[in-house]
């Protein structure tokens, strides 16, 4: 199976709260909070795409975009 | 379709705490009915009252918004006259198993097929956090100044004593596994009960000395373990996750149109 790869990670600055849960248990360690308490993407290279971030997120602010596939 | 063609989105950001379980649990279910393909009109959230109840408010599917502890009443009325939808009953601990006691055991009993999720935290926190029948022996909570001496209810156990045909329990930590009990829920024939423990940083949190959002995750995950591991071998006091019940009995509308059927053959 090809690596899946993330195209974009946006957060929605409005929604996020700063909880710290996707910082926190991100695998790759792909986020961190900003000087407005807000979660941001700082090594999206890193990033596996497991989408766990977007699924724990309680204020439903991450959106993972995946990079189709090459044929 | 992404995650906004299910919320109504004039009502975010929610009005739920900072790490609130409660929003992970409205994540988690989204994923899930994105997964099966269900159609929105062919879905409704009934609530009761309580911080989590507020979760019908943020779904765009048919919902009700109802009496606290009353959800179930509303949702058998619901589903009996409309048996092909999908009725799904999200619940805080207070309103499940204090004041709606009475209507989750007999939900249970009939075998109704509606989905039960009890987003349970341990507290009342829409109120301030007083104590509820799932806080157990020990716990801190407004009402419990010098701790609570009520022993608590086993959400799985009282469900599947009272004859709920799908049991289950995971945790905000959890979130795939949360999904794929939800998903089975929903799909099964019946009353299916899924516990969903939850975080309330604002109330359980601080009164429990359990720390914020995050640590209350970490907590779930080293206080839990699939059912039937070995790990509970060796720490009795971890807390089983995973399916309990899963079994096959006539269900009370399919029940209910025989009997009419059956009465209506001599006329
Ligand atoms: C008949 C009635 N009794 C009491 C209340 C007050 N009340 C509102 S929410 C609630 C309990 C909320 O706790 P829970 O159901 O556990 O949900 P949470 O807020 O923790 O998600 C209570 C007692 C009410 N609204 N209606
Ligand atoms: S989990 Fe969501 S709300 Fe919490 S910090 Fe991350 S993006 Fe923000
Ligand atoms: S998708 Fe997975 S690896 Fe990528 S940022 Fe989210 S949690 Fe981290
Ligand atoms: S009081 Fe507790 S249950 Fe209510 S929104 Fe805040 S964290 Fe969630």
């Amino acid at each position: 199976m090809p690596k899946r790869r993330l195209k974009e990670l946006c957060i929605n600055k409005e929604w996020c709260k700063g909880c710290g849960i996707c910082i926190e248990f991100c695998p790759k360690g792909v986020l961190e909070l900003d000087t407005q308490d807000k979660a941001v993407p700082v090594r999206n290279e890193d990033c596996v795409v497991c989408r766990l971030c977007e699924m724990l997120c309680p204020d439903l602010a991450i959106d993972i975009v995946e990079e189709e596939e090459a044929e | 379709m992404p995650v906004k063609d299910y919320i109504r989105e004039r009502f975010f950001p929610h009005i739920w705490c900072s790490g609130c379980g409660h929003g992970t649990v409205l994540n988690v279910l989204i994923r899930v009915i994105e997964r099966l393909g269900l159609n929105k009109s062919d879905i409704v959230i009934v609530s009761g009252i309580g911080c989590s109840s507020r979760i019908a408010g943020y779904l765009d599917f048919h919902t009700m918004h109802t009496l606290h502890g009353r959800a179930l009443a509303f949702a058998t009325g619901i589903k009996l006259n409309r048996p092909e939808l999908n009725v799904i009953v999200p619940m805080g601990d207070g309103d499940a198993l204090a004041i709606g006691g009475n209507h989750f055991i007999h939900a249970a009993r009939r075998n109704i097929d509606i989905t039960a999720i009890v987003m349970n935290n341990r507290i009342y926190g829409m109120t301030g956090g007083q104590y509820s029948p799932l806080s157990g022996y020990g716990i801190f909570a407004s009402t419990a100044p010098y701790s609570s001496v009520d022993q608590s209810f086993d959400v799985a156990e009282l469900a599947a004593a009272a004859g709920a045909t799908f049991v289950a329990r995971s945790t905000t930590y959890h979130v795939n596994e949360a999904a794929q009990m939800i998903q089975k829920a929903i799909l099964h024939k019946g009353f299916s009960v899924v516990e969903i423990m939850s975080q309330c940083p604002t109330y359980f949190g601080r009164k429990n000395r359990q720390g914020d959002a995050v640590d209350m995750l970490k907590y779930m995950r080293d206080t839990t373990t699939p059912i039937g591991s070995g790990a509970k071998g060796q720490n009795p006091e971890l807390i089983e996750r995973g399916v309990f019940v899963n079994k096959e009995l006539p269900e009370y509308c399919s029940a209910y149109d025989e009997v009419i059927r059956h009465a209506m053959e001599g006329r």
